[in-house]
């Protein structure tokens, strides 16, 4: 028996990948392509070229409108390189990455030269950077798909909130990467609840318990700005922490349904397992509960520590049932006699991370307007809201918060600026402390 | 014989290195920094028709099919023991390391930490590991090769399906009846739409669990619904279809998602790239699927060792998904 010697994927994808090469090699002028690729062409520019980054312009490139990557941004040139040679694997044989040497820019200010060149950005750096950019893409009148969260702290959302207003007037799209919001399972499981299935909402109980995520280990010729900016989910500035990183998700579900944000949060948290000081400043779990204005209550859980219960999920309990919601298309809605209402059949369901994009695309060719910025903004206050509770240790006001919270980012960007938490001289970080740490600027 | 060890890739596992020095029996894998054990059965070797001549394109033609002895794991790789390998990786080495693979703990790549329940809610103490891509299954292999210095792997097709038969020639290892099938396996009927703890149902006459259902099981091979239609000769010793692209790859047993059919010792199924259809990141995670709540493994060691390049060979190179 030989092993078999059909044609393969991978040397398929070889093939093509030299003659897509033979034709990205050919110079492009930007300026005169608008003429060349016709009216219906849709220009991209990708703004944060990670792993997510690479994801999001993949989908936009999958879209049935006739899209074109024309620009990169990203702060490291390895990250957009890395980038762009996935991108150019998966769309090897096809004339959708339309950009040269000149449209790969590199460093603090890339985001201004890549979002001059398109129609559509895809904003997906870090988060603490998301308030600069949607400004920047709005004053150009782009239309824009973002990555959740869209802020770190409550300053980076009063200026998210002001430019999702100018992005109304002008008729610009905006669509949030909060893919909950474009998954089948929940959209059917939100008609249910809106029908009045299972009453009015009460309580929840909304989780993203797990392992964690990854790390990068300090560089001998890092100066501390690049050492942060790699590892940037252990810094609250970039990231928000993972309760707004991550959970927000699960947050976001229990605003949707209930129909409010809430009043006010308390809760606890800490750093009990993941305390290393390669793991920066950042909880490793957080435990809130969130008021809203109707009354309901909502316990939400986050936690990074490997070996315990995981659970990414969200249940609530209404006035004439339950239900029970998860990102692997479960949605089933049950009374308290254990009958189930409704049962989601999910198994077949199309990706949201695609539809999220189908959306933004086919608006644009139709000259439709989603704008999802708003509820984006406030349900990325909600989830910093939790992290203000548990960090400070108070009960704290949604509006207060909002109004009041202080601002985590730093004076200048560049590599040699300070950022705005330093490491002690054993390179710790300084983490909040419940009970002494103030998060409300005064 | 002779002639077909010329032919068949997989036949130069047949060379004797060290057949007499093993007592080839029942035995507990210990995994040292942890409590956990992985009982492992001889199986020894044999002829036996693979395949079948009544089931669907993939099954057919019903074929003979010799191979060599080897242990199994009795169950599938559960939670508990494939942790140790992920999140709390643990590389302490086995005090008695043998000698029969060469591998730095150190330097065999770990999975990644998940962003999500991988259970998809279902449990994790006791039940077995899923949602790992083929690349997984065979890491965690090289890595309990490295701790324990003894030569672990997946099984290819034809040593799974020889072991799920124990002997049978009939549909399931217990005979053709399917409505016997609840005492033997979780399978959509009885599963109540989860998988289950491992080893609760009656073992094949091998010894082996839940062989058919609860989980399917990875396998070594590229999937390919001619492999059996290809295969010339009398008697094919030991095959092996080395994966040389990422999708199809071959997955044994049917779960307890799967209607009675699947769970046939010659039903077959490839790998499909939806299994990964809601990760976000681009290329795909080399470790998990998303979407493959029905798919595990469980662990093989040849009893004659091969020599260190036919080890080498089948540690496959991970190949980018996106």
């Amino acid at each position: 028996m030989k092993p078999k010697t059909n044609p393969t994927r991978r040397t398929f994808c070889k093939t093509t990948a030299l003659a897509a090469g033979g034709v990205l090699a050919m110079p492009l002028d930007i300026a005169a392509s608008s003429n060349v690729l016709g009216d219906d062409t849709i220009k991209i520019a990708l703004v944060g070229c990670g792993g997510r980054g690479t994801g999001a312009a993949s989908q936009a490139l999958s879209t049935k409108e006739n899209v074109k990557l024309v620009a990169m941004a990203d702060v490291f040139r390895d990250r957009l390189d890395d980038c762009y040679n996935n991108l150019a694997t998966m769309f090897a044989g096809s004339d959708k990455l339309m950009l040269t040497e000149d449209d790969k820019h590199v460093g603090f200010d890339a985001y201004k030269h890549a979002i001059d060149k398109a129609d559509v950005v895809l904003l997906t750096t870090t988060p603490g950077f998301r308030p600069i950019h949607f400004d920047y893409a709005v004053s150009q009148n782009k239309h824009i798909f973002m990555e959740k969260p869209v802020a770190t702290d409550a300053p980076g959302i009063r200026s998210v909130l002001a430019t999702a207003e100018k992005a109304k007037a002008k008729g610009l799209n905006v669509v949030v990467g909060l893919q909950r919001r474009y998954q089948d399972s929940y959209l059917a499981c939100l008609d249910q609840i809106r029908d009045g299935r299972m009453g009015q909402i009460v309580s929840g109980q909304v989780y993203w318990n797990s392992a964690g995520v990854w790390v990068r280990e300090r560089q001998p010729q890092q100066t501390e700005m690049e050492y942060q900016m790699r590892n940037w989910y252990y810094f609250t500035w970039l990231c928000g922490d993972h309760i707004v990183e991550q959970h927000i998700h699960n947050i976001d579900v229990a605003n949707w349904f209930i129909g409010e944000y809430p009043v006010h949060a308390q809760g606890m948290g800490g750093r009990e397992v993941r305390t290393d000081k390669k793991f920066g400043q950042i909880f490793d779990h957080h435990f809130v509960e969130f008021t809203y204005p109707s009354g309901a209550v909502i316990a939400s859980q986050c936690r990074h520590q490997p070996g315990c219960v995981d659970n990414v999920t969200e249940s609530f309990q209404g006035t004439k049932g339950k239900v029970y919601t998860d990102s692997q298309n479960k949605a089933i809605i049950s009374g308290y006699d254990g009958k189930v209402l409704f049962d989601h059949p999910g198994a077949d369901d199309p990706n949201p991370y695609q539809t999220e994009h189908d959306v933004l695309f086919a608006n644009i060719r139709e000259g439709k307007v989603t704008n999802n910025a708003e509820y984006g903004a406030k349900t990325t206050m909600t989830a910093i809201l939790g992290r203000m509770a548990t960090y400070s240790g108070q009960l704290i006001t949604f509006e207060e918060a909002l109004q009041h919270g202080s601002s985590l980012m730093p004076d200048a960007y560049n590599w040699d600026a300070p950022p705005p938490v330093l490491p002690d001289t054993e390179g710790r970080y300084p983490v909040a402390v419940p009970g002494e740490t103030q998060v409300l600027s005064t | 014989m002779g002639f077909l060890l010329l032919v068949l890739p997989g036949a130069i596992a047949l060379l004797p290195v060290d057949r007499e020095e093993k007592p080839f029996e029942r035995y507990e894998e210990h995994l040292a920094g942890s409590r956990e054990t992985i009982p492992m059965v001889p199986i020894h070797g044999g002829k036996f028709t693979m395949g079948s001549d009544q089931g669907p394109t993939g099954e057919t033609p019903a074929h003979q099919v010799q191979v060599g002895d080897f242990w199994m794991s009795t169950t599938e790789i559960t939670w508990d023991l494939y942790l140790q390998f992920t999140e709390q990786r643990n590389n302490e080495l086995n005090s008695d390391h043998s000698d029969e693979v060469s591998l730095e703990v150190d330097g065999i790549a770990s999975a990644t930490t998940p962003y999500v329940d991988m259970s998809h809610g279902m449990g994790k103490k006791g039940y077995p590991v899923i949602n790992v891509t083929q690349h997984a299954a065979l890491t965690f292999c090289q890595w309990l090769s490295a701790k324990t210095g003894r030569f672990y792997r997946l099984p290819t097709e034809a040593e799974w399906e020889y072991a799920c038969r124990a002997g049978s020639a009939e549909p399931y290892s217990f005979g053709a009846d399917s409505t016997q099938l609840g005492t033997y396996a979780w399978y959509k009927g009885n599963s109540q739409n989860h998988y289950h703890p491992v080893g609760l149902k009656q073992p094949n006459a091998y010894g082996l669990f839940d062989m058919h259902g609860n989980v399917a099981e990875w396998a070594m091979d590229q999937f390919e619904l001619d492999t059996y239609a290809q295969r010339q000769g009398e008697i094919t010793v030991d095959p092996w279809v080395v994966p040389d692209r990422l999708y199809p790859r071959s997955v044994r047993g049917g779960s307890w998602q799967d209607e009675a059919d699947q769970l046939r010792s010659a039903a077959r199924m490839g790998s499909d790239p939806r299994w990964k259809r809601i990760d976000p990141q681009i290329p795909k995670s080399r470790w998990w699927f998303t979407n493959a709540p029905h798919v595990g493994f469980r662990i093989v060691r040849p009893r004659v060792t091969p020599a260190p390049k036919e080890i080498s060979a089948y540690w496959l190179p991970a190949i980018n998904d996106y």
